[in-house]
């Protein structure tokens, strides 16, 4: 192992140009994947907040009792995709509407809006159908008028949400696979570099997992460089949009060192692919 | 010690290389390869050094069968300890000098540490280039490039030193000097396989002789007829 150590850090000294070009090339192929990585977290972020948004809003008869209403409470927020369950009396409804009319706000006389119960669902349950299934549940309710909540707009932001995760999906494959291939290309490179090396190697004895272990140390050592300056990279690219364009989300501690790990695997695998090819050619 | 069973060897775009040979070498032998470019020699030697499997027929070197089944790679590994190689270019690494050239056949093969810096000493020593280790192959002249790989041809004490066409690309001194070294070390217990077109270098000596044409063993001094 040590030996081994020691020839990973001669080939970065003895060919510092060829490890510094595969080191940016696998940093620039990681980047365009942490740009698209960082565009899919802001749609996914948008998407959920516009999600958390969804509620059902059902309206309650006017002179009905307090009980039902309150018994009715109850139920509902037994619903299994219920979070949050609230009864606006008719005074609550009008302040909250003049607090958000503002000028406008005397258009409102007391007496004018209805009581309704606000339900807001769990995470999770939030698609078109489990709306309309808690909606129709709450309609049953002799005192409820009428239920409300934007049928077309959940069904519209769910597709958005299909199409972004399609289209992400692929893209995000479409990049992976296009910095797979480069990374090995550039180990390939670094492979031949050392073709010498590996005959004698193999000539006086060496076995074939004594041959890899540099280079896998190499790929590895180099994914993990290449992912850092990707990661520092598009760190560098949020900020500047963050600052100059629009305010946007950086990944997470973990999904960044998640990012940088596979670097290195990819390194990893990259370096194992090309030296056990060139292993069986020889 | 090696013996081969009507081996042959064909290329699909060549044809035979090695057609049907059939040879012996015994322990502590030295044995001429000779013949024409492109009869066969370097490919008999690539099949003794398991570089290359046979097409048919079967090898025994000290032990290890190659067939056209093939051989683990382990096996091939542990082979290769055992027998030292060296080529008419030399092969050695241009960005290490002498001594690393020879310590490195060490490094590769587990052997400890402490061990190595005198073993390689000794080697270059035997090798007459004892004060030559810090040198690069660059500022080594031909003949001192082809003594430092049979130094690291012999880092495993091999018991068989295969040397295809050695002295090649050397002058008449620098071939005189390279010979005498392969001769001594034969003379200690090493078998030697030496491929050559040098028929001079052959008639002064009174060494075994196998000639080979397309692919086939023509004659063997060591035999009355071509085997």
């Amino acid at each position: 192992m040590r030996l081994a150590l020691r020839e990973t850090l001669l080939a970065f000294r003895r060919a510092p140009l060829l490890s510094a070009l595969s080191i940016i090339t696998i940093a620039f192929s990681l980047f365009a994947f942490g740009l698209f990585g960082l565009v899919a977290v802001n749609i996914r972020d948008t998407l959920r907040h516009a999600e958390e948004r969804v509620e059902i809003r059902a309206f309650v008869s006017d002179a009905t009792p307090v009980e039902a209403v309150g018994a009715a409470l109850g139920d509902i927020s037994s619903f299994p995709e219920v979070a949050h369950v609230a009864y606006i009396s008719p005074d609550s409804a009008l302040s909250r509407a003049r607090r958000e009319l503002g000028e406008f706000s005397d258009v409102f006389e007391a007496g004018v809006l209805p009581g309704s119960i606000e339900i807001r669902l769990k995470a999770g349950s939030r698609d078109p159908a489990s709306v309309k299934s808690v909606a129709d549940r709450v309609g049953t309710y002799a005192f409820i008028d009428d239920v409300r909540y934007g049928e077309d707009w959940v069904t519209k932001l769910y597709q958005i949400r299909t199409v972004a995760t399609l289209v992400g999906l692929v893209l995000g494959l479409a990049f992976a696979a296009v910095a797979v291939i480069i990374i090995g290309a550039t180990i390939r490179m670094a492979v031949l570099a050392r073709e010498r090396e590996i005959a004698i190697m193999r000539l006086v004895g060496a076995t074939d997992a004594f041959v890899r272990l540099p280079f896998l140390i190499e790929g590895f050592i180099k994914g993990i460089l290449g992912g850092g300056l990707a990661l520092l990279l598009t760190w560098l690219a949020n900020s500047l949009i963050s600052h100059y364009l629009l305010r946007t989300s950086f990944f997470d501690p973990a999904v960044a060192v998640l990012g940088v790990l596979a670097g290195a695997l990819i390194g990893l695998v990259g370096s194992a692919v090309s030296v056990s090819r060139h292993l069986r050619r020889v | 010690m090696i013996r081969l069973a009507k081996v042959s060897k064909e290329y699909p775009r060549t044809g035979f290389a090695v057609d049907g040979v059939s040879l012996h070498i015994a322990k502590g032998e030295f044995v001429f390869l000779t013949g024409p470019s492109g009869s066969g020699k370097s490919t008999l030697l690539k099949l003794v050094f398991l570089e290359e499997r046979p097409t048919s027929g079967q090898l025994k070197v000290s032990g290890t069968i190659s067939s056209p089944r093939g051989v683990p790679s382990r096996e091939v590994a542990r082979l290769r300890r055992k027998l030292g190689v060296v080529f008419q270019d030399f092969r050695l690494l241009e960005d290490r000098t002498a001594h690393e050239n020879v310590a490195f056949a060490l490094e590769v093969t587990d052997t400890p540490a402490a061990v190595i810096p005198g073993r390689v000493s000794r080697l270059l020593t035997q090798v007459g280039l004892a004060a030559k280790g810090s040198a690069f192959p660059r500022e080594l002249s031909g003949g001192e490039q082809q003594r430092v790989a049979i130094a690291r041809a012999l880092v495993h004490d091999p018991f068989l030193l295969i040397a295809d066409e050695p002295t090649g690309n050397l002058d008449d001194r620098a071939t005189r000097v390279v010979f005498q070294l392969l001769r001594d070390i034969n003379a200690a217990g090493t078998a030697v396989i030496m491929a050559t077109h040098d028929l001079d270098l052959i008639r002064r000596t009174q060494y075994r002789t196998v000639e080979m044409l397309h692919g086939r063993v023509v004659a063997d001094s060591a035999v009355a007829s071509p085997v």
